[in-house]
């Protein structure tokens, strides 16, 4: 085997993947270090700062133990029920993953804010009406976006289980208790800490939940904190501690994850479904198809709503709305561009030094934010930081989308080398060639794909921005955060489904764009 | 010439090693006296069809061949033609536009056996490439191969764990066995008179 893997050294290099890991690096720790610097080391933790920190922990814990409790039902009834529409609500709970946060905080202020459904409800039935900012509205967010993931996660382990072990519990004429016993606790058993921990990592570096939703001294999480230090403060001393703390934290979060976890929910062939003899109760239909609405409601009114809301709004978005829109296409497709300069000679030169591709992988656990303080420092003794805020985006949005395209492209191209890696040796292609005539032609459904989340992720992204940008400039995202701030809802939820199908199509056009003409 | 033997006894292994796939652990490879075990694949003088992915899915036939006379597909008027006498030689005469996919089994190692005749190699490398086919289409290809090979002049050099096709196209073996390869001998003797290791492989 291991002769296979020299053969794509004559591929692409070591060079350009080096030089690209590099940078990365550079760009993740860099900024780090120089928060340190200029914050002369930074001091002791305040009661603020140890505050921020309880929070996030504590949301997190919380977002994760909901999340995955209430998608074990949800997994279980999409394993054991056949029905219409089944693959699609598989799809969609893909979707979370590239829908803008900021859409999905306007959908879910529509049902559950002040003055949404529910609370309407509510009161016409003389109930005490719910509040939705605070932690809970920052838990009921996560739980939005990680219920679906946490979803994905826990089917594919009832997937692993071979469906000759389902044949033999029906022979043996086992009700869905004993076959929960022998069969499924012992797979859950081993799933559920990894979702746990994917979820609780994922949710510590909320920043625009918080930032919408939070907010206040008892609903501050860490990355919000660095945000308040450095915009309303200019306290870099105190921004640097914040980053120290989210930088471990994260750290030590994401290396759990990483060890605990079986496999990030991206998995193909979810949508494999048997039939299950023991669960054709009444009952128990009847708690799935209950199970299922539910979830499905929940996910689908505040997206509805959103759609509702905005349409009508959307004709006479007022012009900066859409200058914000063609701010956030640019910024994407740099991004998007940077994403796929930096993961394709990465991802060829981790075959054959997979350190590389561990490089890439730092950009989970950076900290948008903290990589955002370090670059105005750097910048600021050379130029006005507010002049790059565009480009200092796009670099962010494109190290963050690096770990998902690396991990959708490696596989591919190892199958490239070890299918056709000998071939293109007896034929003596030179590395040009074989990147030309090979990988890139083989590569292209996994380029659209990745090309399209870097896209997706980049134009939703809220983050760096709001850091860097002064009052004339904006993207979409940033442009809805101050139409809410400035009480303009019904603008704000046009501009938010302008920013959903900005988003959705980005992504679709992109992905559809690899796999047209593709041959097997 | 025939290599037989049982799987694992290494057959493939010294085809890779000839064919400059991987390093042998000692000894050399030498060609007409020069000792070539350090060239890369492509300067070897030997073409090889492996057992399956011998042609790239997303060219057409014609492309596929064409790799053969230049790896960057800069090809010339001439080159083109020379693809399409190669491709009328085995028997695809008008289907050099199709892609892999819209192609037989057999018609497959057809554009693969048409890139080994552009590529003009003294030495041919079978990796049991028709493994995957029916008796018939085998016995069809390796009737073409022995053909082809007769007008080339070159030296062919074929894998199989059949004894009946090393019968059928190559005057002499070699048997691999027990990690050893016995020096080449009369295809038709040795089946006649099999010793204990291929007796053993046999079954008789």
């Amino acid at each position: 085997m291991a002769a296979r893997a020299v053969a794509i050294n004559r591929a692409g290099g070591g060079g350009p993947g080096l030089i690209a890991a590099a940078f990365v690096a550079a760009v993740i720790l860099g900024p780090v270090a120089a928060v340190l610097w200029r914050a002369g080391g930074g001091g002791w933790p305040g009661p603020a700062d140890w505050a921020a920190l309880r929070f996030t922990l504590t949301q997190a814990t919380l977002s994760a133990l909901i999340s995955v409790a209430l998608a074990i039902p949800a997994a279980r009834a999409l394993a054991r029920r056949r029905f219409a529409g089944r693959r699609i609500l598989i799809t969609a709970l893909g979707a979370p993953f590239i829908l803008p946060v900021i859409v999905a905080v306007l959908g879910l202020l529509a049902v559950f804010g002040r003055s949404g459904a529910l609370n309407t409800v509510l009161y016409a039935a003389g109930l005490p009406t719910m509040q939705i900012y605070g932690l809970h509205g920052v838990v009921l967010a996560h739980v939005f976006f990680n219920l679906p993931l946490a979803t994905r996660i826990i089917l594919q382990g009832w997937q692993s289980i071979p469906a000759e072990r389902f044949r033999l519990t029906a022979s043996l004429g086992m009700n869905a208790g004993q076959v929960m016993r022998h069969l499924e606790w012992p797979m859950l058993r081993a799933v559920i800490p990894g979702a746990l921990m994917v979820i609780f990592a994922i949710c510590l570096s909320s920043f625009a939940v918080a930032l919408t939703l939070g907010g206040g001294p008892s609903a501050t999480t860490v990355e919000l904190a660095i945000y308040q230090a450095f915009r309303f403060d200019f306290d870099l001393g105190r921004a640097a501690v914040l980053a120290c703390i989210q930088l471990s934290i994260v750290t030590v979060a994401a290396i759990l994850a990483l060890r605990v976890a079986q496999s990030g929910g991206f998995g193909a062939g979810l949508d494999r479904s048997l039939r299950r003899f023991d669960a054709e109760t009444p009952a128990l239909r009847l708690l799935d198809a209950g199970v299922l609405l539910l979830v499905a409601l929940f996910l689908l009114t505040p997206m509805a709503a959103i759609v509702m809301r905005g349409g009508a709004a959307l004709l006479d978005l007022p012009g900066a709305v859409w200058r914000a829109a063609g701010i956030s296409l640019a910024v994407a497709g740099a991004s998007m561009a940077l994403t796929l300069a930096l993961a394709l000679p990465m991802a060829l030169a981790a075959l054959k030094r997979p350190m590389i591709e561990a490089v890439g992988l730092l950009g989970i656990a950076a900290s948008p934010l903290v990589i955002g303080v370090g670059l105005f420092v750097l910048i600021n003794p050379w130029t006005n930081p507010m002049l790059l805020a565009l480009p200092v985006t796009a670099l962010v949005n494109a190290v963050m989308a690096l770990p998902f395209a690396l991990r959708v492209m490696t596989p591919q191209l190892i199958d490239i080398n070890s299918e056709f890696g000998n071939l293109c040796d007896s034929l003596g292609m030179s590395p040009r060639d074989r990147l030309r005539l090979v990988v890139l032609p083989r590569l292209r459904r996994q380029l659209g794909f990745a090309a399209g989340l870097a896209a997706a992720l980049s134009i939703g992204d809220l983050g760096v921005i709001a850091l860097f940008a002064d009052p004339e400039i904006a993207t979409l995202p940033l442009q809805i955060l101050r139409l809410m701030g400035a009480y303009r809802m019904a603008d704000a939820a046009g501009a938010g489904l302008l920013l959903l199908v900005l988003s959705l199509s980005v992504f679709w056009l992109l992905d559809q764009g690899g796999r047209a003409d593709s041959d097997a | 010439m025939a290599l037989i033997g049982p799987s694992g006894a290494g057959k493939s292994t010294l085809l890779n090693v000839i064919a400059g796939f991987f390093p042998p652990v000692s000894g050399r490879v030498l060609w007409d006296g020069q000792d070539i075990t350090n060239l890369p694949p492509a300067q070897r003088k030997c073409g090889i069809l492996f057992q399956d992915n011998n042609l790239f899915p997303h060219f057409t036939a014609k492309r596929n061949v064409g790799l053969g006379i230049r790896p960057d597909l800069r090809l010339s008027a001439e080159d083109h033609q020379e693809v399409a006498r190669a491709l009328d030689r085995v028997g695809l005469t008008g289907l050099g536009g199709r892609k892999p996919a819209q192609l037989s089994g057999g018609q497959q190692v057809r554009v693969a056996l048409a890139r080994v005749l552009v590529q003009r190699k003294p030495l041919v490398l079978l990796d049991e490439p028709f493994a995957a086919l029916g008796p018939a289409l085998k016995a069809e290809m390796l009737d073409l191969v022995q053909a082809l090979m007769t007008e080339t002049g070159a030296t062919l050099l074929m894998v199989s764990h059949d004894p009946l096709d090393a019968q059928r196209i190559a005057p002499e073996t070699i048997l691999v066995a027990d990690g050893r390869a016995s020096a080449p001998c009369d295809t038709k003797t040795l089946l006649a008179t099999p010793p204990e290791a291929l007796r053993r492989y046999l079954g008789t």
